[in-house]
């Protein structure tokens, strides 16, 4: 993968808005924001309740994965080019979620919403209906989904990545700084884990930074190339982000998205957990 | 505690409506809340103005977008903190040093 095949800038998206094969998908945990305005002919997705399963944490299966593309009318050989707001988080958490049950084409759109609304480009109000299709899943490809027992036998041996902001991945705080900071889990990192915040691969803007500095920025905070890599957050969203920059910018090999992330990880029993802005020792 | 500790965590990282009242279960005893407006230069708020928190290093902790009234909120802790405003009017920047409850701050673009 590189950035050219899976990144297209606001200007070729404001182009290609009604090109045929082309579906614009809109992702947001708020669809508030895709109600008051969205990229002509997006349709939405809600991370929370078309992604995820509705009573146990997990996402929806395969089943439901293709009734859902489906129904919104988005087909196997379609272009998907996903955006959202927060800097991405969703869209990237979606695209990633896309790989993971195999579409073949799909983009992220630069800068996301943010981008989109600084330029001042044109929103529509206008309801989006596709017709139906016959959309047809791979099974999870689960060499981009890591779960919490490979987590915890990567310590002190694969590239752990924190990609929270410092005082999350520290302990000082429990969640990103938008949301009340009472959390059941535990506070810290997983041992080993570097700190590199997903803040770091992305200008003020919402665009990525470009290859030279996004390969230098994981140089230096030392990822070691010659191992596997696992990313995580808070809950998956974030590292998606980071996934993304490392598997489909850069074109690592074997890099692994923990979607449980630290929700799941702070509330496990008995596993090691680091505190303080060191990663801490295995 | 219990029940609304767990929809806090169902919840995501989507950021919360700006113009939205403090939920009931914010304990402004534990709680560092951050909260101002975004104004142009003529005074008027600024809605749909992205707001970012950084912390004492200019590292990015959190980012939300203005309710109609150009407000913002962010959930922090006690300590020194910076603001950024980017928006179509204009950036802004401001510096605000936070206790435990609720600290105002006004942030102007231009």
């Amino acid at each position: 993968m590189s950035r050219e095949s899976a990144l297209v800038s606001a200007d070729w998206a404001e182009k290609n808005i009604a090109a045929p094969g082309v579906v614009f998908v809109e992702v947001d945990e708020d669809t508030t924001a895709y109600d008051g305005g969205h990229i002509a002919g997006a349709i939405k997705l809600d991370w929370r309740t078309d992604l995820q399963d509705p009573v146990r944490r997990d996402f929806v299966n395969k089943e439901q994965f293709e009734a859902l593309l489906s129904s919104r009318g988005i087909g196997n050989d379609d272009t998907v080019v996903l955006y959202g707001g927060n800097n991405n988080w969703f869209a990237a958490y979606a695209y990633w979620y896309f790989k993971l049950y195999g579409h073949g084409d799909v983009k992220l759109l630069d800068g996301g919403r943010k981008k989109w609304e600084l330029d001042a480009r044109p929103l529509s109000k206008d309801a989006v209906e596709r017709p139906a299709t016959q959309y047809v899943a791979q099974e999870q490809d689960l060499s981009i989904r890591a779960f919490r027992d490979d987590v915890v036998k990567a310590i002190g041996v694969q590239n752990l990545v924190d990609v929270r902001s410092p005082d999350e991945y520290a302990g000082r705080l429990l969640a990103p700084a938008h949301l009340p900071q009472e959390q059941a889990q535990r506070a810290g990192h997983i041992p080993t884990a570097i700190s590199v915040p997903w803040s770091k691969a992305a200008n003020e803007d919402g665009t990525f930074k470009s290859d030279s500095e996004l390969a230098e920025l994981y140089a230096a905070a030392g990822i070691d190339d010659s191992k596997d890599t696992i990313a995580y957050c808070r809950i998956g969203e974030r590292s998606s982000h980071t996934w993304f920059v490392l598997q489909e910018i850069l074109g690592k090999a074997n890099v692994k998205n923990y979607d449980g992330s630290w929700t799941e990880y702070g509330s496990l029993v008995g596993v090691p957990v680091a505190l303080g802005d060191e990663p801490g020792k295995a | 505690m219990t029940a609304q500790t767990a929809s806090t965590v169902a919840a995501g990282c989507a950021a919360p409506d700006q113009a939205a009242p403090l939920p009931l279960s914010v304990d402004l005893e534990k709680e560092t809340v951050i909260t101002g407006t975004v104004q142009a230069a003529g005074g008027d708020p600024v809605a749909g103005a992205y707001v970012r928190l950084l912390d004492r290093s200019g590292e990015f902790t959190a980012e939300v977008v203005t309710s109609p009234a150009g407000q913002f909120r962010f959930f922090a802790a006690p300590g020194t903190w910076q603001l950024r405003a980017l928006s179509r009017f204009g950036n802004g920047d401001a510096t605000v040093t936070a206790d435990r409850g609720v600290n105002e701050v006004s942030l102007a673009v231009a």
